[in-house]
């Protein structure tokens, strides 16, 4: 059975190799600031007793005051999940680094996440719209999405 | 070569040339498009464009109750709509603390099965349909996947977007002629899967033009984030059935078929092997099953209490997730698609370059991907 790692246990480890970064935690995850994002991610990737090598999903949700970014991991060679949180502030253009270097499996999910709910991913290969049209006006995942 | 001939193409002026596949095409498998450059027949760049059959199903399922998403989900991957229904149902009895009926559960275990090979007989008939064997394959497996949306006709009166699970269980129990009726199913489709084996499996042109193509490595795959048989095929075992045991999966027993070389045959085999196991999976079912109840009472107006939740299923493309966010109201804050088909796409451009335009088709049938799936 999947194991699912304990947000107390990882926020501790996350302090010890990035101190500073972990902002909370919870019984099943933790909220880190995003600014080493990056390279914390490559940690949980690279670090052989996490060996977070698959990257299951990314979500982002508007909590209208801020955005969060969800990061759903999933180590197959230990059998066990994680999940990694973000908050990110803004309403204009807020922005997150992107993870493609560290697992490509971002690549195509946080090209949706700007098309549909916009928060753009800097470093990514290849920003642009998805699934709508350039041009097209806002970001209909929004809550404050209209439509029109 | 003499030498007027190299003359000749030393001043033949040759450039690449980019045309678009798609939207409309029969083997986009959908309303896919494809900006392929190429040279020659041989493809030098390949940038796919998304969102033809865009419907913003997670924006829709937040103006409606969490009930009433069920009839969304089925349109998603409308080839596997009962293994929509029982990913997003399981994330929805996560969010409200609710245990499914051991009947019920054993009865979208069945569901789910039976779905996975009707959809893995849709792949199968259109790989070899793309791969020029015009018709036969695609009839004989279309003949097999409609015994089973028969049996999906009993269950719930509906063949295609069934809405057959609810949360708290499934909608009605199985009617008394169903019981009959998938045991004749099921004693019949092992012979029809030794059909398909004898025509496909060994046969010289499927060799010749699945063998070596597109051959994906483990990592790579894991890396990309791509699941299901194609990572199988890589030769990764990991099924979340296995790993991750959802409903009674626990007391099935089935093997993990995984292939080798992670090429366009090993998807091809890891599927047919994939229906064998369905087959018994569900014998299996078939035989623990026990009177009772299927459905645990849970008003229609469903209100989890406010928390999120995430139950990924090995669905028949990869693993299928619904992230639900609840505020503690009637509709979900927050109803993200984590969707297989469109997560396999990551690695596309990788995979195509380097192959002439005939493989093109075969290479992308081979994924497998439903473009209700891909664009939501």
């Amino acid at each position: 059975m999947t194991r699912l790692v304990a947000g107390g246990d990882l926020a501790h480890r996350l302090q010890d190799a990035f101190p500073g970064t972990v902002e909370s935690w919870d019984d099943a995850w933790v909220w880190v600031q995003p600014g080493r994002l990056v390279e914390l991610c490559r940690w949980l990737r690279e670090t052989p007793d996490l060996a977070f090598d698959f990257l299951s999903s990314i979500s982002a949700v508007d909590y209208i005051e801020h955005f969060e970014l969800v990061y759903h991991l999933t180590s197959i060679r230990h059998n066990h999940r994680a999940v990694v949180k973000a908050r990110v502030y803004g309403r204009e253009r807020p922005t997150a680094p992107s993870v493609v270097s560290v697992w490509r499996g971002a690549n195509l999910q946080e090209r949706e996440i700007w098309d549909l709910m916009g928060v753009a991913f800097e470093g990514h290969p290849n920003m642009k719209r998805i699934m709508l049209w350039e041009g097209f006006p806002g970001h209909p995942h929004r809550k404050d999405h209209l439509g029109g | 070569m003499d030498r007027s001939d190299q003359e000749r193409s030393a001043t033949l002026r040759t450039e690449p040339v980019t045309i678009n596949m798609g939207p409309q095409h029969p083997s986009t498998h959908g309303v896919f498009r494809l900006r392929v450059t190429f040279d020659g027949e041989m493809v030098l760049d390949v940038e796919p464009v998304f969102g033809y059959l865009h419907r913003g199903t997670e924006k829709l399922a937040e103006e409606r109750n969490y009930t009433q998403v069920i009839t969304l989900t089925d349109r998603l991957d409308y080839v596997s709509s009962m293994t929509n229904n029982q990913a997003y149902v399981l994330s929805c009895e996560k969010l409200g603390g609710i245990d499914a009926p051991e009947r019920g559960q054993y009865l979208r275990v069945i569901a789910a099965e039976l779905q996975r090979i009707a959809s893995h007989l849709v792949a199968t008939g259109f790989l070899l349909q793309d791969l020029g064997a015009f018709a036969t394959p695609l009839m004989y497996c279309m003949r097999e996947r409609e015994r089973i949306l028969d049996l999906f006709e009993m269950l719930c009166g509906a063949r295609i977007t069934n809405s057959y699970m609810r949360v708290g269980g499934v909608f009605q129990d199985a009617p008394d002629d169903f019981w009959p009726a998938l045991r004749r199913f099921l004693g019949e489709m092992p012979r029809f899967i030794d059909e398909y084996e004898a025509l496909l499996t060994s046969n010289e042109i499927v060799l010749s033009r699945a063998r070596g193509v597109s051959v994906l490595s483990p990592d790579d795959a894991i890396n990309a984030s791509i699941s299901g048989p194609v990572l199988r095929a890589t030769g990764v075992a990991w099924d979340l059935r296995k790993a991750a045991p959802y409903e009674v999966y626990d007391r099935m027993a089935f093997d993990l078929p995984v292939g080798k070389a992670g090429d366009v045959y090993d998807r091809y085999w890891v599927r047919m092997q994939e229906m064998r196991q369905s087959v018994g999976i569900v014998q299996q079912c078939m035989a623990q099953i026990q009177p009772g109840p299927v459905r645990t009472r849970v008003p229609l107006i469903f209100r989890p209490p406010v928390g999120e939740a995430y139950v990924p299923v090995e669905a028949p493309k990869g693993e299928l997730g619904f992230y639900l966010v609840s505020d503690g109201g009637i509709s979900p804050y927050r109803c993200k698609i984590r969707a297989p088909s469109f997560i396999n796409l990551t690695l596309l451009r990788e995979m195509l370059i380097g192959y002439k335009l005939a493989d093109l088709v075969v290479i992308f049938g081979s994924i497998d991907i439903n473009m209700g799936e891909v664009d939501r």
